[in-house]
């Protein structure tokens, strides 16, 4: 119960006049106890006895806080006593409306029902939907509750645009059994939930007795896994594992064959169907070892045969795979992850590398690779600070080549600003030098030449943004060269750039109604540059909406079908690296 | 035994008003439960005085006369009586005293023993009529000869009238309660084991009524330690009732309390087998208990029975309703539960059906089939009650259409068993935002209706035709009215949509139904109206008036024109639609009314309440027929097997009941469900009983088995004392889990596909 419940429910208790020798001050005190009905009913539930009542102290306080001073001894009493009883009416009679409401939760409305009950006027104006937790405070040896109240600015609320009209009701409708099975659809819960997959993958195996371990396994085989626990009853008080079970029923395997095939073929249109299903449907984690393997052997063999096109299609099922809420993940990251850090660092990922556009998927990988360290990296598995240090190990290397050296700055980037502050920033220098070599010293090859490109693109947009937050106001791009060398006036100008949109922004969030809408980068390579390429292995045209290169906290939806406004570009030439550089927010 | 129970006929025969009369007369020995319905209706009374009081119906004729029900009541009449004659005013003092059926003794503090009380008796019975007078003296003279040696209450030091008369005026030691009720614990306990349990049902209601007495007698702290030490030792289904025991704590408190009123004026049925009741009563005489005994003379009603003592699951499966079990007698009226002949429509013959059967293969045993189905209906049920007992409205056209549509369904319908499951298709109410409060689907499934608490009625189409109203009047003059189409053209294709809203409540809409006819649509409400909407213009057509608190549900009569509901004011009532008020009042329940259900061959009404209990009401007399306990929760959903035989009934415990209506017996616990269940719902061919519960889950329950394997010889026909088989799991034939979607409504559709609805509840 909330505190305008309680609030709602003293003041009409002592309106109605129940305690009348005491109804002088009644009206007053009513708005002062509602603070201390908080703390009854805390207490009502610690001690889980209903014969609690306020305490006196409080009325006295209360009472002296709206200015009646001397409340006798008794009248505190009585005044407390009756006023627990009413509440505690009220709240029996609103808990009615409650069941009839279909609900588990207590609304205002139903105590505002409950006091019509009982023929007295409900208090208007109070709707809280939400829920308003219970907060302790503790203090000279009790605890209090108190409930936050922010100071509202009218102004903000007046200069607010309206909320949005919320949704009406409308009316779905789906299969929740088909003769009795219960189809595995995103409609239905998953079959098993992910706490279920975790305590399988975590505690496999309970207490088996080394004696008896073979009579278990022969059980478990006869039993299916649907009733381990009748079997268990009989047999007292050894534990079977439970057999997870590794076959696939036929349509599993057709499913399987269905979506793997989607995923790597020619058909756009599938492949988003397909991954869609894999990223909703909540039946998916028994296939889930075979989608893991699938993925990690066909990163194997495709960074060999440099098939950049079928490493995105993979890239974008381990995407999907991680955007779907009923898998549990963690048991597959072994193989997973080691096919993301391919795709972000192998030196060579498509047959021609000066032409084809590598350089998203290195992006794409960076990005999937930092949210599973979000989502992932716990104290055991150290995901994050492994593969930053696999990162940074290849990026202080010399021979380290230009593609490399991209995917670790990508991939150290995406992990956020701290990261690129501390690893990132130290190193402009030397990598500024390393750039200058290349591109203003004799030409040694043209694949050189974009991976510097590259890499300082990528450089100035990572650091520009951190820089414009810890760099004090003036940019002075002398100042900047001293610090970071051959790309401190570039670096500059960007800064500059940084922090003028950032002013922009904040400006608009202020004055009014402007959304920031983020279109999510999208990857995807289009059809035309398969078939007109002749072979479906070379795309040498890849379709990459202008947002790419935003700075993307996750990874994003590739399973998405493209805006429609998306532009060809034809990667590798400095027209692309250009376009692709501007940063558009709003 | 008998003496104590016709103590308190004078002080119920003048409460009745309308309908209720006409009951209690038959049935003087349902007396409690009409006494309850006494009080709680002077209460409404008082409250609601400055409510308007619309068409309250029979009921306001009992209202507004001196009703001295609630012992309070009784005690401001006694005090009027006494002014009066002080006053010297005799003859006004006898007309009061006639009037509100007060006893001649009333006012003699030493003569309020029984044997005083035959000439008060008579006297105050002189306003019903004298069948019924003569009924209750020959009652009371039975018992008055017993009455002699029944302890009085504190009449001898307590001269004031308005304490004499009290119930809880007190005669022993508060101190010593303590002790009374340990002493009996203590000897409770030692008896022997066959004994015990039953003597164990004792506690509850000796607890509950000494701590009541310890309160009313302002002995606060007293109470309070009473409470404390013994309210751990009550069976756990009483938890809630425990609850709102233990707030209250003062004398004020009691007034107005409605839980504390039913405790007050109902007596408590305890079924105890003779045995066990002499053991009783030889240790309560032994050791001069009297304390005790006073409660169980008069608050308790002991139904002694012969024969085997009960066991305690025996015990446990009957108990929990909040006046203790249902007597005996009480479900002894005949029940006529058959079904009603269905009138002879010729079928056509179709076409497509003649196909359809050619294809597979094997016409000729379909017709003979048919033919059997056709003879079933034309014999008459010897259980069935006559056509006529009610009126039935006559078959229109449309109906008729209908009916042959059903038929034509019906043999395509599929045949369900426990290896042949229903599929179940779910209707998700999305972004409802915790406001739908009911459901309801056509029978032909063709629209969905819901309630929500914003007050609105959505009335939603789930076939590809939309919902058009009629044009308006003007447009209507319009039309051709000779030609063929007119029904056609009456619509406005304007107003095509797939959903209708329709507004009008001034408060959450618990309740909805269909007519049969799909014409009309129900809906109940917190605002205390049933409205009547036309889903021809989409507009209210009435709004009844009559509960004049929250009605929390409705429901039409299978052959539509009546129409049931109940609400918080205790009462349920039967309505026509072309009546605004109540053809029938019934009226007994402790506590709200939750839901109601209409027996398939409209005769009977079943209600539900928070009092735990479910009571059959002949819809002919308005009487209660029968009253099922067993309940340990407040029930929230009810369920006729199509044959008219079986009830279900599901509560807040979790628990599907299913009772036997013929016998008056629960034949049946469905155990599973871990939350409230709000809905409940036979198969057409009633193979398969479907539950949907707040805990997200839709359940399928083997119902045939659980009635085949049904033994009810004659002795548990008798006695009613049955042995429940713990085979919960053996019936339940599927679970299924929604997507955090409490599941509020299920409806078979004709050919057995069934429909489940509920709001996503993120």
């Amino acid at each position: 119960m909330s505190l305008i419940h309680s609030e709602t429910l003293v003041v009409n208790c002592l309106r109605c006049s129940w305690v009348d020798p005491f109804k002088f001050h009644c009206s007053k005190l009513s708005i002062v106890l509602s603070r201390f009905v908080i703390s009854a009913m805390a207490e009502e539930r610690r001690q889980k006895q209903c014969s609690v009542v306020l305490p006196t102290e409080s009325m006295k306080a209360m009472a002296e806080s709206v200015g009646v001073g001397q409340l006798q001894e008794d009248s505190c009493v009585a005044l407390s006593e009756e006023v627990s009883y009413r509440i505690k009416e009220i709240a029996q009679d609103a808990l009615k409306f409650m069941h009839h409401g279909k609900r588990r939760k207590l609304t205002t409305s139903d105590i505002d029902n409950a006091l019509k009950l009982k023929n007295v006027e409900p208090l208007y104006g109070f709707q809280s939907q939400e829920f308003i937790p219970f907060r302790f405070a503790s203090g000279g040896g009790r605890e209090l509750h108190f409930y936050e109240e922010k100071e509202v600015d009218l102004s903000d609320i007046i200069n607010t645009p309206l909320p949005r009209v919320p949704l009406d009701v409308s009316l779905k409708a789906h299969w929740l059994s088909i003769e009795g099975v219960q189809p595995s659809i995103p409609e239905n819960p998953p079959p098993a939930s992910k706490e279920q997959q975790k305590t399988e993958s975590t505690e496999p195996l309970k207490v088996v007795k080394p004696g008896q371990e073979e009579k278990g396994t022969i059980q478990g085989k006869g039993q299916s896994t649907t009733t381990p626990d009748g079997k268990g009853k009989e047999k007292g008080l050894i534990r079977l594992k439970p057999r997870s079970t590794h076959e696939l029923s036929v349509e599993q395997q057709l499913y399987y064959k269905e979506i793997t095939e989607a995923c790597v073929g020619s058909c756009e249109a599938k492949r988003a169907e397909a991954l869609q299903s894999i990223a909703t449907d909540p039946g998916l984690y028994q296939m889930l070892p075979r989608f893991s393997t699938f993925i990690s052997e066909g990163v194997r063999v495709n960074v060999v045969q440099n098939n950049l096109a079928l490493l995105i299609y993979l890239m974008r099922m381990v995407k999907a795979l991680m955007d779907n809420p009923t898998l549990y993940l963690e048991k597959y990251l072994h193989e997973l992850i080691p096919a993301v850090v391919t795709c972000i660092v192998s030196k060579q990922l498509c047959l021609r590398p000066d032409v084809d556009n590598h350089w998203a998927l290195r992006d794409f990988a960076a990005r999937l690779m930092a949210q599973s360290c979000k989502t992932f990296s716990t104290t055991t598995n150290n995901i994050q600070s492994r593969v930053t240090k696999t990162l940074t190990k290849s990026l202080f290397d010399d021979k380290t080549q230009w593609t490399t050296r991209y995917g670790c700055i990508a991939g150290l980037a995406e992990l956020g600003a701290d990261v690129i502050k501390t690893l990132i920033l130290p190193r402009l220098t030397v990598e500024g030098a390393r750039i200058k070599a290349v591109m203003e010293g004799p030409v040694v090859s043209n694949i050189d030449k974009i991976g510097a490109e590259h890499v300082q693109t990528l450089l100035l947009k990572h650091c520009a943004s951190v820089i414009a937050k810890i760099r004090p106001q003036p940019d002075n791009v002398e100042q900047y060269r001293a610090e970071y060398g051959y790309l401190g006036p570039m670096l500059c100008s960007h800064v500059v750039k940084a922090r003028t949109q950032a002013t922009l922004q904040a400006q608009q969030v202020n004055r009014t109604t402007l959304t920031i809408t983020q279109p999510r980068p999208t990857l995807s390579v289009s059809q035309s540059g398969l078939t007109g390429s002749g072979g479906p292995r070379t795309p040498s045209i890849i379709k990459v909406p202008s947002s790419l290169t935003l700075m993307s906290p996750r990874p994003g939806t590739p399973s998405q079908p493209s805006p429609p406004a998306t532009k060809y570009i034809v990667m590798g030439t400095s027209a692309g690296a250009a376009s692709t550089q501007q940063v558009r927010v709003i | 035994m008998e003496h104590d129970q016709f103590k308190f006929i004078f002080k119920m025969a003048a409460v009745q008003g309308g309908m209720v009369d006409a009951k209690d007369e038959l049935d003087i020995k349902s007396e409690p439960p009409s006494d309850g319905f006494g009080n709680s209706n002077a209460n409404d009374g008082r409250l609601l005085s400055s409510s308007p009081g619309a068409g309250t119906g029979g009921t306001a004729t009992g209202n507004n006369k001196p009703a001295p029900g609630p012992p309070e009541e009784q005690q401001t009449l006694l005090a009027v009586l006494q002014f009066l004659k002080k006053s010297k005013l005799a003859e006004s003092a006898e007309i009061l005293r006639r009037e509100a059926g007060l006893p001649e003794d009333a006012l003699d503090p030493k003569g309020t023993d029984a044997s005083g009380s035959g000439p008060g008796l008579a006297a105050g019975s002189g306003q019903v009529d004298g069948v019924d007078a003569s009924s209750l003296l020959s009652r009371v003279t039975v018992s008055s000869s017993a009455a002699a040696q029944a302890p009085k209450k504190a009449g001898e030091d307590q001269p004031d009238v308005s304490v004499v008369l009290s119930a809880y005026s007190q005669q022993g030691d508060p101190s010593l309660y303590d002790a009374y009720y340990s002493g009996l614990k203590r000897f409770i306990e030692s008896v022997l084991d066959c004994h015990r349990a039953e003597l164990s049902q004792l506690f509850y209601p000796l607890f509950v009524h000494m701590y009541l007495e310890l309160v009313y007698n302002n002995n606060e702290s007293v109470a309070k330690a009473f409470f404390e030490k013994f309210s751990g030792d009550q069976e756990c289904y009483y938890e809630q009732d425990l609850r709102i025991l233990s707030s209250l704590t003062k004398k004020e408190h009691m007034k107005g309390n409605e839980t504390l009123l039913d405790f007050r004026t109902s007596k408590f049925v305890l079924r105890i087998s003779r045995d066990s009741y002499q053991l009783l009563k030889r240790h309560l005489q032994e050791r001069q208990n009297n304390q005790i005994w006073n409660i169980i003379q008069e608050h308790l009603y002991i139904d002694i029975f012969d024969g085997m003592p009960r066991s305690k699951s025996q015990i446990d499966a009957m108990s929990g309703s909040l006046a203790g079990e249902a007597r005996r007698e009480a479900n002894k009226a005949k029940v006529f539960y058959g079904l009603l002949k269905e009138p002879e429509i010729e079928l056509p013959l179709d076409d497509e059906d003649e196909e359809a059967e050619n294809e597979e293969g094997k016409p000729k045993k379909k017709k003979p089939k048919k033919d059997s189905m056709g003879s079933k209906s034309k014999k008459q049920d010897p259980n069935a009650p006559l056509q006529t007992r009610i009126p039935l409205p006559e078959l229109k056209d449309s109906d008729k259409l209908d009916k042959i549509m059903y038929m034509k369904e019906s043999t395509k319908r599929i045949r369900l068993g426990s290896d042949n499951l229903p599929s179940i298709c779910f209707y998700t109410f999305l972004n409802a935002y915790q406001g739908l409060t009911a459901v309801d689907v056509t029978d032909d499934s063709s629209l969905i209706a819901g309630g929500f608490a914003d007050s609105t009625v959505r009335v939603w189409s789930v076939t590809p035709k939309k919902l058009r109203k009629v044009k308006s009047a003007a447009d209507l003059n319009l039309i051709d009215k000779e030609s063929d189409d007119v029904l056609e053209r009456i619509m406005d294709e304007k107003t095509a949509s797939e959903l209708k809203i329709l507004y009008g409540h001034s408060g959450p809409v618990y309740g909805i139904s269909f007519s049969p006819d799909r014409n009309y649509l129900l809906s109940s409400s917190e605002d205390g109206t049933i409205r009547l909407w036309s889903l021809q213009t989409f507009t209210c057509l009435v709004g009844y008036k009559g509960h004049n608190y929250p009605v929390w549900d409705t429901q039409f009569s299978p052959y539509g024109y009546y129409f049931v509901s109940g609400g918080h004011d205790r009462v349920a009532r039967l309505w026509a639609t072309d009546h605004y008020q109540p053809l029938r009042i019934f009226a007994g329940h402790l506590a709200d009314i939750t839901c109601t259900r209409f027996h398939p061959n409209s005769n009977y009404v079943a209600t539900g309440s928070s009092d735990r209990t479910i009571r059959l009401w002949d819809v002919l007399n308005g009487n209660c027929v029968r009253i099922f306990t067993g309940h340990k929760g407040p029930i929230h959903a009810l369920a006729f097997s199509p044959n008219g035989k079986f009830l279900a009934s599901g509560a807040t415990d979790g628990r599907v009941l299913l009772w036997d209506i013929g016998h008056g017996l629960m034949v049946g616990e469905l155990k599973g469900h871990t939350d409230t269940i709000y809905s409940l719902r036979f198969s057409r061919d009633g193979e398969i009983l479907a539950s949907g519960s707040m805990d997200n889950t839709v359940r399928l329950w083997d119902a045939m088995k659980a009635f085949d394997d049904l033994e009810t010889d004659d002795f548990t026909a008798a006695t009613g004392h049955i042995h429940l088989q713990d085979n919960s799991q053996e019936l339940l034939l599927g679970t299924y889990m929604t997507k955090s979607t409490p599941v509020l409504h299920l409806h078979f559709t004709r050919r057995n596909l069934l429909l489940a609805a509920g709001a996503y509840n993120p």
